[in-house]
């Protein structure tokens, strides 16, 4: 029977993982992300997952550890959070470029310097090059969901890349929240078997990882992971439409509230979403025409599909939790590029919030789609770019 | 009126965050005396570690800078050899030094580099809530060895002072226990003379290594804490000068 239960974000997190049970985890703490692998060290302990619990040195050695256990043929996973996920950098494109299927938690956290241990999506937008699929999360229960439907999109024959499930730092990750785990024997019949492409431990068909690619197949082999990654998308379609026939919760590219006559509208991604949505239904009931674009695959990117769904609005604002020193926010660049073709498009802007655990409240997100609306009577924006709650500005 | 005890002037006005019984509220008056009867206050820069101790410099009255977790010892190289009539340290635990930065301390003592290193051995993380470090003892439980460390599982603890001895670019290793009065007082001649030696030029690093109390994470009282590391911690890691 599935079991509805109380539970933080990083406790589901860890249900998620004991359930998909994977051969190996190789970990180091960081905080937000910590409980996670505490939680899953006591599955170990206790007997309820037979998983080879590596606890390193850090989180460089812990991808280096999961990129030599997954290429050996297992299934891998591991948590982690802001500068444990950027230690990992080098190592994230190499799990990347050799197409293992390794799965992270990324709880979202801002990174130093100054040191914050706060949220932010500074992190996991920084690795968003780096050749990682990229799933986010709004609440606890989508958290889990995302964990569950990710060795089956990362595993697929056609993809065969490494995976990010992000949900936010202590906003979800230490937040507890009533939500639905699914029984064991459903989710592994739903997951299935771990089958491993080419691995070295399969000595009847030896292979080499990695080896050296100059001018001559290199190209090819970045071609090959775009490819992949392009494949990734109907995968991730048809993966959330099984789950949501198994599990009854409903999954797509991206989530539309309130958007099909809406023509202000707020693109998003992870926790705030909840909130917007408050105030959206407060300003539907007020009756102003209002949604939101929620993102929840970021990597691959659904250029063509979020075009559609904005069709018919008149004025998009992105938020952004994280900012490109340099450049707009990485979410609202990525609308531009949806919208670019678009006939009409729509009126954009950008602002970033919430970096190292700044709050956005109610009442900030009316100011916001007052301004929007604003903004959409005088046909002018007045500052594409900006930050909010912030001093000085 | 005749003052007999004064607060140590290098040591802030304010109360620390540590939990009660916690070695580094000691560890950090000591350093703070050994700057004070140096007279070196003016020329000293601190550098934080990750961990507990990462508000170091909100207690240490010296310019600090924090750095990336594990990193001080390779800031610590740039920063002296930039400076080299400044005074620099590092305040590290296990997870820091003996953890992710194992590889920055050893190189730091591999070069030879005029650093004074105090390093606070507790056997657990403290700050990411209790798990094992590379230090923990065997059958130490933490909350990622909910059954105790084991050898075969988790290896042995990491002894940093015997590796760091048998570098020539190392001048001084000492490892002293906050396990009560005499340990201190053995801490704080300790503590001093690591700076002492950088003050002096002397070609290359200094490490202390302290045996520090975390009864948070040991789940036990202060004063039992104390007793463990006399009774078992110092087992492991014995106290002694190893090198100078």
């Amino acid at each position: 029977m599935p079991e509805t239960r109380a539970i933080t974000g990083n406790g589901a997190i860890a249900e998620a993982m004991r359930q998909i049970a994977p051969d190996v985890v190789a970990a180091f703490p960081i905080t937000p992300s910590t409980q996670i692998i505490e939680d899953f060290a006591g599955f170990v302990a206790d007997g309820k997952v037979d998983t080879e619990l590596i606890t390193v040195e850090s989180e460089h050695s812990a991808m280096s550890a999961c990129i030599g256990a997954s290429a050996a043929g297992g299934r891998v996973m591991t948590a982690t959070s802001a500068n444990g996920l950027a230690l990992m950098w080098e190592m994230l494109y190499v799990a990347a470029g050799m197409r293992q299927p390794i799965l992270v938690a990324v709880v979202n956290r801002a990174l130093s310097a100054p040191i914050n241990i706060h949220c932010d999506h500074g992190d996991s937008m920084g690795a968003r090059d780096a050749g990682w699929i990229q799933i986010y999360a709004e609440n606890n229960q989508q958290a889990y969901d995302n964990m569950i439907m990710a060795p089956a999109i990362a595993g697929h024959a056609d993809v065969r890349l490494p995976l990010m499930v992000c949900l936010d730092g202590f906003i979800i990750s230490h937040s507890i929240e009533t939500m639905q785990l699914e029984e064991d024997r459903q989710v592994q019949a739903f997951i299935g078997e771990h089958k491993a492409f080419h691995s070295l431990l399969d000595t009847a068909n030896p292979s080499s990882w990695g080896a050296l690619d100059l001018h001559d197949y290199y190209i090819e082999h970045k071609k090959a992971q775009q490819v992949a990654m392009a494949n990734a998308k109907p995968v991730i379609e048809e993966v959330s439409e099984r789950f949501g026939k198994e599990f009854g919760r409903r999954y797509e590219l991206f989530e539309s509230y309130r958007l099909d006559d809406a023509e202000r509208v707020v693109v998003a991604i992870n926790s705030v979403a909840g909130e917007l949505k408050e105030v959206i239904d407060e300003l539907r009931d007020e009756g102003e025409k209002v949604g939101l674009l929620k993102i929840r695959v970021f990597r691959p990117f659904p250029y063509a599909e979020i075009a559609a769904a904005l069709k018919n609005s008149k004025i998009v604002t992105v938020l952004d939790r994280s900012t490109s020193m340099g450049a707009y926010g990485p979410l609202f660049v990525e609308i531009c590029s949806s919208l670019y073709d678009a006939n009409p498009r729509p009126m954009l802007y950008s602002r970033t919030f919430g970096l190292g655990g700044r709050e956005l409240l109610l009442d900030d997100i009316r100011d916001l789609f007052e301004e929007s609306k604003r903004y959409l009577n005088e046909g002018k924006i007045e500052k594409t770019s900006d930050f909010l709650n912030v001093r000085g500005g | 009126m005749k003052t007999v005890f004064a607060r140590t002037a290098v040591l802030k006005d304010c109360s620390t965050h540590y939990c009660p019984g916690c070695g580094h509220g000691i560890a950090h008056r000591l350093v703070a005396e050994a700057i004070d009867e140096l007279g070196i206050q003016g020329r000293t820069i601190g550098i934080a570690p990750v961990g507990c101790s990462v508000l170091l410099y909100d207690y240490i009255d010296v310019d600090c800078i924090e750095v990336a977790h594990g990193r001080a010892p390779a800031v610590a190289t740039g920063m002296k050899r930039t400076n080299p009539d400044k005074i620099v340290f590092s305040y590290q635990g296990d997870g820091d030094l003996a953890s992710i930065g194992a590889a920055e301390i050893l190189h730091a003592g591999h070069r030879g580099e005029q650093l004074t290193v105090i390093f606070i051995n507790n056997a657990v993380y403290g700050m990411t809530g209790g798990q094992m470090a590379p230090t923990t003892m065997l059958n130490q439980v933490t909350t990622t060895s909910p059954k105790g460390r084991s050898a075969v599982e988790q290896g042995y603890p990491l002894q940093v002072s015997e590796v760091m001895a048998v570098l020539p670019g190392v001048v001084y290793v000492e490892r002293t226990a906050l396990d009560g009065g005499a340990g201190v007082r053995k801490t704080k001649k300790a503590i001093k003379h690591a700076f002492e030696l950088q003050v002096e030029g002397a070609p290359g690093l200094a490490l202390v290594e302290v045996l520090s109390p975390c009864p948070t994470y040991w789940r036990m009282p202060p004063a039992k804490a104390m007793k463990r590391i006399r009774e078992e911690m110092s087992k492991f890691f014995p106290v002694g000068r190893l090198k100078g």
